[in-house]
């Protein structure tokens, strides 16, 4: 079965303040932010997190009025030498599958770090990792560390 | 089957209501000639008596008035009876400049309250009826105006006033209002509500809504139908003119019946002033043959619009005005080319976007920046950067092909515009020229 994890992502207006309203809600939520990157323009941004709980964090900024949604995504645990994450992207490029974007991540329980990879076809993308050993992180996992 | 408030009236043959147009007209000019200094001054300038007017025929003779006219005789100039017989005051908001304020006396009241009440009635009112008037009351003829109407009607009247939309929505419910009349930008603010709330439209009452006082597109009006359920009837009016229902939507939804027999629709050239053929898009003009206390003769709107003439379905003998493109008053000149607002409106709409915007625009180095500024919607965002830029770009093409010249278009939070209960503050002109 093919990993694939929620990422919740948040439309941000280009205004001081905007990321603090959007952190303060999940802050009050008691939402965990795991890992977040965000993606800027002139005038917006798309703020994309993993968070320890989906549903409650959509819940809670959708009660505020924020935009969000949630997409499947891939973390894909990446081993801390040289040339582990050419092997990844070698694999992914190999059998064309195209990277809308991606971000990574450490934590201080796993040797590992994670990059998140948001691909066209995620399960494709999963199914490849793991005929080539590589198995990406489950929610469960991702919520332990 | 059709029903009308005033039958003998609202199918009148079109050569009787011309006669009675002359008659009444003939006596209007007379009575502002002998009581308002003013327009006896307008006409002794233009070298026009009041006997030189013999019927509409002569209409174009008489010098026009407009809202300079009126600021000029501010508070009460116009005023074309004694004050001790007038019974109330109403007056624009007077966000241009200064306000105007206009008199009725009971006679003017009465047929104000009329034109509601057909309005009502040609949007399917009657006693059976319950009807939400969510306008504001006060000094704005909205609310006063559907009011009075309503209850002519003998539909069970609710006096909302505009403002806190979660009573408004109770109360629709609790009390099965069947007909709502508001501003449309508010109407759209409850629709957007009431599906927040998660109710259906099919759990409310609503059949009819009568919304005027801003201009509007189709494409608002099939949004507004569609959150709540109802059909969605066009009012027009000026304070000037009474208020809302100098013209209504009759259930054709295509163009408002003006109540010929109290005012007289004009179709003029804004540069020249010359009087157009019926189906020509011009400035409208309205005389008020019947208003007493505050009578205005060919009164230039500001608004751009066409009349049609010819037999409704309805029965209606009543000329037909189009939905206004908006008041020049409105139009902004960008760059030399012609905006107005509802176009920036429908194309929003169009394309999937909230229609609720602002058009910002200001003048840098000598020329003019066109900045719009509209709420992302949950329909149009995507964790992906490069598919909400696709569809920003769609957006500034589709106006570009519209106005002929392509806004900044800059996507903001939801909630982040400000949200009027009364008429939308859509056009900050930053311009000093």
């Amino acid at each position: 079965m093919a990993k694939t994890i929620d990422q919740i992502s948040v439309f941000v207006e280009n205004k001081a303040g905007s990321l603090v309203d959007i952190t303060r809600i999940l802050g009050d939520a008691n939402i965990d932010i795991r890992a977040m990157s965000l993606a800027d323009t002139a005038d917006f941004g798309v703020l994309r997190m993993i968070v320890d709980r989906p549903d409650d964090a959509v819940l809670a900024l959708r009660g505020n009025y924020c935009i969000v949604n949630v997409t499947k995504v891939i973390a894909v645990p990446i081993t801390d030498t040289p040339g582990s994450l050419s092997k990844v992207l070698t694999l992914l490029a190999d059998h064309d599958l195209f990277i809308e974007y991606s971000y990574a991540f450490i934590t201080r329980q796993s040797k590992n770090a994670y990059v998140i990879f948001r691909l066209e076809d995620n399960e494709k993308a999963a199914r490849v990792l793991m005929e080539n050993g590589i198995v990406p992180a489950s929610a469960e996992e991702l919520s332990l560390i | 089957m059709h029903t009308y408030h005033q039958p003998q009236i609202e199918t009148m043959p079109p050569e009787e209501l011309r006669k009675l147009q002359d008659e009444r007209l003939k006596a209007q000019v007379k009575h502002v000639y002998e009581s308002v200094p003013h327009y006896r001054q307008l006409m002794d300038e233009k070298g026009v008596k009041p006997e030189d007017i013999r019927g509409v025929d002569d209409l174009w003779k008489l010098p026009f008035t407009s809202k300079a006219d009126l600021r000029e005789c501010y508070p009460d100039g116009m005023l074309a009876i004694p004050k001790s017989e007038c019974v109330r005051i109403h007056s624009t908001s007077g966000t241009t400049g200064k306000r105007v304020i206009a008199y009725y006396n009971q006679h003017d009241i009465d047929l104000w309250e009329d034109c509601c009440a057909r309005a009502i009635v040609a949007a399917g009112g009657s006693a059976e009826d319950v009807c939400q008037v969510c306008y504001g009351y006060g000094l704005f003829t909205g609310g006063f105006g559907l009011h009075g109407g309503s209850q002519k009607v003998g539909c069970l009247t609710l006096p909302m006033s505009s403002g806190n939309t979660a009573r408004q929505i109770q109360f629709m419910q609790d009390l099965g209002a069947t007909i709502l009349c508001c501003t449309p930008s508010y109407a759209a603010y409850i629709g957007e509500t009431v599906k927040e709330m998660g109710i259906k439209p099919e759990d409310l009452k609503l059949k009819a809504g009568i919304f005027g006082a801003e201009a509007w597109s189709d494409e608002m009006r099939a949004d507004i139908e569609k959150s709540l359920g109802l059909k969605a009837y066009n009012i027009y009016g000026l304070t000037e003119l009474s208020g809302p229902g100098v013209s209504f939507e009759c259930e054709q939804q295509d163009g408002m019946h003006i109540n010929e027999d109290h005012f007289i629709a004009e179709i003029i050239d804004p540069e020249t002033g010359a009087v157009l053929p019926d189906g020509t898009q011009g400035e409208l003009v309205f005389t008020a043959i019947t208003r007493q206390a505050f009578p205005v003769i060919r009164y230039r709107t500001r608004d751009i619009c066409v009349l049609h003439r010819g037999k409704c379905s309805c029965g209606r003998t009543f000329v037909k005005m189009g939905r206004p493109m908006g008041r020049t008053d409105d139009m902004l000149i960008i760059r030399g080319v012609n905006v107005f607002p509802s176009q920036i409106e429908a194309v929003l709409i169009q394309q999937g976007y909230s229609s609720n915007y602002q058009i910002v625009v200001d003048r840098v180095r000598n020329t003019d920046t066109f900045d719009v500024y509209v709420e992302m919607n949950p329909e149009q965002f995507s964790d992906a950067v490069r598919k909400i830029t696709l569809h920003e770009r769609a957006l500034v093409e589709a106006m570009r092909s519209m106005l002929g010249i392509s806004p900044s278009v800059h996507l903001v939070a939801p909630k982040s515009i400000a949200r009027s209960e009364g008429k939308a503050v859509r056009v900050v002109d930053k311009r000093k020229i």
